[in-house]
């Protein structure tokens, strides 16, 4: 067996059965669960009269509907609190694994399945979750799954999958001062379009991916979908093994060992061939911001929105509603814009690495007086480990508050909405019409540029910050 | 089990627009239920009403000229979430086919699974599609699964369009993926057992 990528090595050690002409029934070994997209999953399972196969590969945690402020109270959405509490108690009666509000593991699912060494590599992931693309940074096949399909796993462990084409994008190169792995992803879904990458699972290499921390690397294995991905992934190397060794649910060790031997293995054949390759160099890669209302609208920090001229026929509709709802012309610059509200957090940018780039830009510095900052932590542990390292003492003395964990306004399910026809710069996945509450106006961003437009108010390229 | 899907006839609602994500099917603030009922009513809820919640008359679905079990849309169709919610949406306001030059893997997946038919078609079938309904509301198209074809009535163009047969008989005969992997546990603990899982 050679010449494998590394997808398809994880893919085919799954493979319960293949049905012919059809999808192929994978196993799946790590199963995540919030209080949004399993209830319906979980009356499914009580109609049928069945019970959850195998309750210890699903983990629980609601995330979406929390607030950020005043956890230790009950929810007073009581639509919100319903969901919440439903999630406890499908949890206690099907005998699953529960990080519910208060508890010290809580948070955004994908923080906190890696932190906890439940995520690792050569894993088959899922959860109703678009953005469990996340995982595949430890080279796993993770992906986003809908309600019918969590009933599935919560019945059999399995799902019946069509096999997706695989594509490899290389960015080869050394990123510049200032530039994140957020920007990373912002330039290549703007360079693939929000559905370029549709129908592929998505292998990132080279030296510029190589050199992430695990961190930056779940940044772009989470954006992955964005350019409609099933999932992306990377190769497990020593970065990926020291993030994984120690961890709560990570093997110990004979069995440490034992798994190392076997993910050491996980990387594609050197003449492994992929259904299409495309090619980056680092060097192009600016501090990025988006414009538009998908993740593929997006540019450079300097450069310029296209004109009507520069886009197609069949889009031309589209571009023109989506620049009218976010208050832009075709052809404007964004650099020094007045914007409203900064949100750092998210499954995206919510990682302690991203509160030391924001908290590290912004000493000695203050928050402009007229920008509202949302600073959320994407777990009860990256918020422990804030206090830890000090940075809420550097954040406060620079004006700035922390909340509590959650998704928060990444969707804006909870009560952290940005008004209608304000301006966020967010460090989210997401800028969709009215994904941040009605009317809000997203523009996407790394956490640097987030932290620049929130001392100065406007949108600011961080290097002219950067020593 | 679930409804079957039947061959059909009918009008279309048009949605010209490109990459039409889940959060304009059904904006996340809707996502609170914990069944499945409902969501129809919420269906493009920011393009369909305004803020105080009255219908904007501009919106396709508030024009009594397009109605239909047919929805026509852009490129890209269900980009973003995998909430199954979108799909319950479509399904719950009465779509049985979307039709569109290219769909969103979980979206696809979650609209199959609701008995919802997403027919993939050419760029040219789609332009043809929305210019034909523009000049005639009353425009309609005939999505025949058993044979996969859809045809546009107004000008005879017939294309095939791609499902895979597992999916086709589900869809015909009113199967579910539960049903099937439920039929199928011995195998999985088989498998487990010859894995060490």
């Amino acid at each position: 067996m050679s010449k494998q990528t590394l997808f398809d090595k994880i893919w085919d050690a799954h493979v319960v059965s293949t049905i012919e002409g059809g999808p192929t029934q994978l196993y799946i070994d790590r199963h995540y669960c919030h209080e949004v997209t399993s209830p319906q999953a979980f009356n499914g399972l009580r109609e049928r009269g069945l019970k959850v196969f195998r309750p210890e590969r699903t983990t629980c945690s609601p995330d979406h509907n929390i607030p950020t402020l005043n956890q230790d109270k009950p929810i007073s959405d009581p639509v919100s609190r319903n969901q919440v509490e439903t999630l406890s108690k499908n949890a206690a009666e099907f005998g699953l694994t529960l990080y519910g509000l208060g508890h010290e593991k809580n948070g955004i699912i994908h923080v906190i399945g890696p932190e906890n060494g439940l995520t690792q590599p050569g894993m088959t992931i899922v959860c109703g979750d678009s953005h469990t693309s996340t995982h595949g940074a430890f080279g796993a096949i993770a992906f986003g799954i809908g309600t019918s399909e969590v009933e599935m796993v919560l019945a059999t462990q399995c799902i019946l999958q069509p096999r997706p084409k695989r594509m490899r994008i290389t960015i080869n190169g050394k990123l510049g001062k200032g530039v994140t792995a957020k920007d990373i992803a912002l330039y290549v879904i703007s360079k693939m379009t929000t559905g370029g990458a549709t129908g592929y699972f998505v292998e990132f290499a080279g030296e510029a991916i190589r050199a992430l921390s695990m961190e930056g690397r779940m940044t772009v294995c989470n954006l992955s979908i964005e350019m409609g991905a099933r999932g992306g992934m990377i190769a497990p190397d020593e970065t990926t093994f020291a993030y994984v060794r120690g961890k709560e649910f990570a093997p110990k060790g004979e069995e440490w060992e034992k798994a190392l031997k076997r993910w050491k293995e996980l990387y594609s054949d050197e003449d492994a061939v992929f259904d299409k390759e495309v090619l980056f160099d680092a060097s192009d890669i600016m501090p990025r911001i988006t414009y538009g209302t998908n993740p593929g609208m997006g540019m450079g920090i300097h450069d310029a929105i296209p004109t009507l001229e520069q886009i197609d026929e069949a889009g031309k509709i589209s571009f023109i509603k989506s620049l009218d709802y976010m208050g832009f012309k075709p052809g404007e610059k964004l650099e020094g814009k007045k914007i409203d509200y900064v949100f750092l957090g998210s499954c995206t940018n919510g990682r302690i690495e991203d509160f030391r780039a924001f908290a590290n830009f912004v000493k000695g510095h203050k928050k402009a007086e007229d920008v509202v900052v949302w600073l959320v932590p994407g777990s009860r542990a990256v918020e422990k480990q804030i206090k830890e390292e000090g940075l809420d003492k550097i954040l406060t003395e620079a004006g700035f508050e922390l909340r509590q964990p959650g998704c928060s306004a990444c969707l804006a399910m909870n009560e952290d909405k940005i008004p209608a026809g304000k301006y966020a710069v967010s460090t989210s996945n997401r800028n969709f019409e009215g994904r941040q509450g009605p009317g809000s106006r997203t523009i996407l961003a790394g956490p640097l540029v987030a932290a620049a437009a929130a001392i100065t108010g406007e949108i600011t390229d961080p290097r002219n910050y950067l020593q | 089990m679930t409804e079957k899907f039947e061959t059909l006839t009918s009008t279309c609602v048009p949605l010209p627009m490109e990459n039409i994500d889940t959060d304009q099917i059904i904006p996340a603030r809707f996502l609170k239920a914990t069944t499945r009922e409902g969501f129809g009513d919420n269906l493009f809820r920011d393009w369909r009403y305004d803020k105080e919640g009255n219908p904007i008359p501009e919106f396709v679905l508030n024009n009594p000229t397009y109605k239909g079990t047919v929805l026509v849309a852009g490129k890209n169709f269900g980009s973003g979430s995998s909430r199954e919610h979108a799909a319950w949406a479509i399904a719950g306001y009465g779509f049985k086919v979307i039709v569109s030059s290219f769909f969103a893997d979980i979206f696809k997946n979650n609209a199959l699974n609701n008995c919802v038919l997403p027919v993939v078609v050419s760029e040219q079938f789609l332009t043809d599609l929305f210019d034909a309904i523009s000049c005639d509301p009353k425009t309609t198209v005939t999505v025949d699964l058993k044979n996969q074809t859809i045809t546009n009535n107004s000008n005879g163009a017939q294309e095939s369009f791609e499902i895979n047969s597992y999916k086709k008989d589900c869809l015909l005969n009113g199967y579910d993926d539960i049903d099937y992997l439920l039929s199928r546990k011995d195998k999985i603990e088989s498998w487990e057992k010859s894995q060490n899982k």
